[in-house]
């Protein structure tokens, strides 16, 4: 990140009743971020971006764009631009005119939006689509409109809310590469507010997981994926199994956990005092699964799912709790009700906080 | 089975066919030919009349039927006078009721949602009175000692009594006044149903909230505009009861002229003419109308 942030959230705070959406966040978001906000529903992540773009106001805090405070800053002044979840496309002017009604309302003359507005069809591949009205359009040109609409003003950030929800999957793949192949071309920031995982993963530099109002953990999509700072952010990023124990003894750096309900120990790579509670969590695609070694956890194949690329099973340990274990390529995986080995490897596991 | 449900389904689809037959145009006819009879001092008052037992005689009495009346609607500037002078009162009025009944539907638009019911009960709360009582009231509010005259000379606005009332003032309040519901409820239904991320979205692009207003609202509302001026100028054209109640002796009003030829002149073909090209000019906002409703509708 730059020396000077974009995008500075000072302690900001925004409540709705006895809700509290926003909750004391601080944030900085650098010029020509990819930038992900990532929550379920509720979470607080669509009330950041809508006081990033003037439409709430704090309760508490302040929010810098470059610097400048914008506590008396109305939308219209704002340097941000948005792309809608609804597109909110203006259904009585065709296409050109959406795509220049923020350079017609900075009172660019009609040669200088004209030549704009075909650069930015051609951008999002619309090109000889200008003269259709928005309802003429299928959804995915939709979406570009929306987009090219949200980048005519080269605004320093563009905001978009769940760009991708209304498009199906095919779609909306081939358009997140469209998205990061353009943020890439133009340099200007954009930050992304998403329910799906997967959609940040793939796109965002850094992403903000959020959850009741915070920022539960901020980091690179690696980082996040490979050492969640939290039981939720593991769950909500990806799938995670989680096995809790208490600290039997520790040697060299590796600490041996005994796992409750179960009469066994496991050994990870991980901090931890003798006698402390531990959660462990271990993602299913670095969960080891056998059938003949007699080391591991015993189990019994619950089920096992098919997907092509991956292959995924389910697997009941002697305690009740379910494990869930991923494999990649064509290996075969045991058949149902078999009984099975399940184990991991030190370095595979981490320590959530309880 | 197919067959008598397509019978059931061809009723359905039928009764309104006859119903605008029987109690439109049938009446419509029998309008338009006493309009091409001619007056005569007799029961009913104009010749010839047709009876079911004419036989071939209806053929000789169909050579008595004449444009007379239309001549006559020609020769007498009165007639095209009433008309245009009814066109100018009803543009007129339609025109205030716009400009009075759209800050009314945008302020009920823009209103909670545990308001907006309310809001819409009160709008159209006057109908549970009697039309004609309502304008009667503006008699009393308008005339020379009335109330409206009164506030105005005890809080020292004007020093002698503003003559409102019998003229043609009058008659466009009255008309305001009676129709503003009809153009408040599709403005209103026009401007509620804009998705308000479109005001956002213009927000975000830069525009003020009156450069959003002019440049999404305003022309969104369109459709709710053109219906609204619709149904308040084609009834204001051939109201009677207003001008009759508040208009003064020389308000000319096409309803009006229908009236006294019908009753006092006991003139029915000239009586029938008036109403014939009364809805001949009102054909064409009609199908404009028609044509806009068309065009709302998405393909």
């Amino acid at each position: 990140m730059s020396a000077a942030p974009l995008i500075t959230f000072e302690h900001v705070t925004k409540r709705y009743g006895a809700v509290t959406a926003v909750d004391d966040v601080s944030l900085e978001i650098g010029a020509g971020e990819f930038f992900a906000l990532l929550g379920p529903s509720g979470c607080g992540k669509t009330t950041l971006m809508r006081l990033i773009a003037g439409f709430e106001t704090p309760d508490a805090g302040r929010i810098l764009i470059d610097g400048r405070d914008m506590a008396d800053m109305p939308p219209h002044a704002r340097p941000v631009n948005m792309m809608f979840q609804s597109y909110a496309l203006f259904p009585h002017m065709d296409v050109a005119r959406n795509i220049g009604f923020g350079l017609a309302q900075a009172g660019q003359p009609k040669a200088a939006i004209a030549a704009r507005v075909a650069e930015l069809l051609r951008l999002v591949q619309l090109e000889g689509l200008g003269a259709r009205k928005p309802d003429q359009l299928s959804g995915g040109q939709r979406q570009r409109v929306a987009l090219a609409r949200a980048l005519a003003r080269k605004p320093r950030l563009v905001l978009l809310d769940e760009p991708l929800a209304a498009l199906d999957r095919k779609l909306r793949e081939e358009t997140q590469f469209e998205l990061m192949r353009l943020q890439r071309e133009l340099g200007t920031a954009f930050m992304l507010v998403t329910h799906d995982q997967d959609e940040a993963m793939v796109m965002a530099h850094r992403i903000a997981v959020m959850r009741a109002g915070r920022i539960e953990q901020l980091g690179a999509p690696r980082a996040i994926y490979e050492v969640p700072a939290s039981r939720f952010v593991a769950g909500f990023i990806g799938e995670v199994n989680l096995f809790e124990g208490v600290v039997a003894r520790v040697e060299d750096g590796l600490a041996f956990v005994r796992l409750n309900g179960l009469n066994a120990l496991v050994c990870a790579a991980v901090e931890g005092a003798v006698g402390a509670s531990v959660t462990l969590a271990v993602r299913p695609e670095r969960m080891l699964l056998e059938l003949v070694r007699d080391e591991g956890l015993p189990g019994v194949v619950l089920d096992s799912a098919y997907r092509g690329d991956t292959q995924v099973a389910r697997v009941r340990l002697a305690n009740g709790s379910l494990v869930r274990i991923a494999r990649f390529g064509a290996a075969l995986m045991p058949e149902r009700g078999a009984a099975v080995r399940v184990s991991f490897a030190p370095d595979a596991a981490r320590v959530l906080p309880a | 089975m197919k067959a008598r449900r397509s019978l059931a389904e061809r009723l359905v689809l039928g009764a309104p066919w006859v119903w605008l037959l029987v109690f439109f145009l049938i009446p419509f006819l029998i309008v338009v030919k006493i309009s091409l009879s001619q007056a005569a001092l007799a029961q009913p008052p104009y010749a010839p009349v047709f009876a079911l037992g004419d036989g071939w005689e209806a053929l000789e009495k169909l050579k008595e039927l004449s444009l007379a009346a239309y001549a006559g609607l020609a020769d007498d500037w009165l007639y095209a006078e009433a008309y245009l002078s009814s066109l100018r009162l009803a543009a007129v009025s339609t025109a205030f009721t716009l400009a009075v009944a759209y800050p009314l539907a945008y302020a009920m638009a823009r209103a909670s949602h545990r308001w907006r019911p309310i809001l819409l009960v009160l709008a159209i709360a006057p109908f549970w009175t009697s039309f004609l009582i309502r304008v009667y009231a503006w008699i009393t509010i308008l005339k020379d000692e009335g109330l409206l005259n009164h506030a105005l000379l005890s809080l020292g606005l004007i020093s002698e009594p503003l003559h409102i009332f019998a003229s043609d003032e009058a008659v466009v309040i009255g008309i305001v006044y009676s129709y503003l519901p009809f153009m408040v409820l599709p403005l209103y239904n026009a401007i509620a149903r804009q998705p308000p991320d479109l005001l956002e979205a213009a927000a975000d692009l830069g525009a003020s909230p009156t450069a959003a207003f002019w440049r999404i609202t305003a022309p969104l509302s369109a459709p709710g505009v053109v219906a609204g001026c619709l149904l308040v100028f084609i009834p204001a054209i051939g109201e009677f009861v207003i001008p009759d109640l508040l208009g003064g002796s020389d308000t000319l009003m096409i309803g009006r002229t229908l009236w006294i030829e019908f009753f006092d002149n006991r003139d029915w073909p000239t009586a029938s003419a008036v109403a014939v090209v009364l809805l001949a000019l009102l054909v064409v906002p009609m199908a404009f109308y028609e044509r806009s409703q068309m065009a709302e509708t998405p393909s």
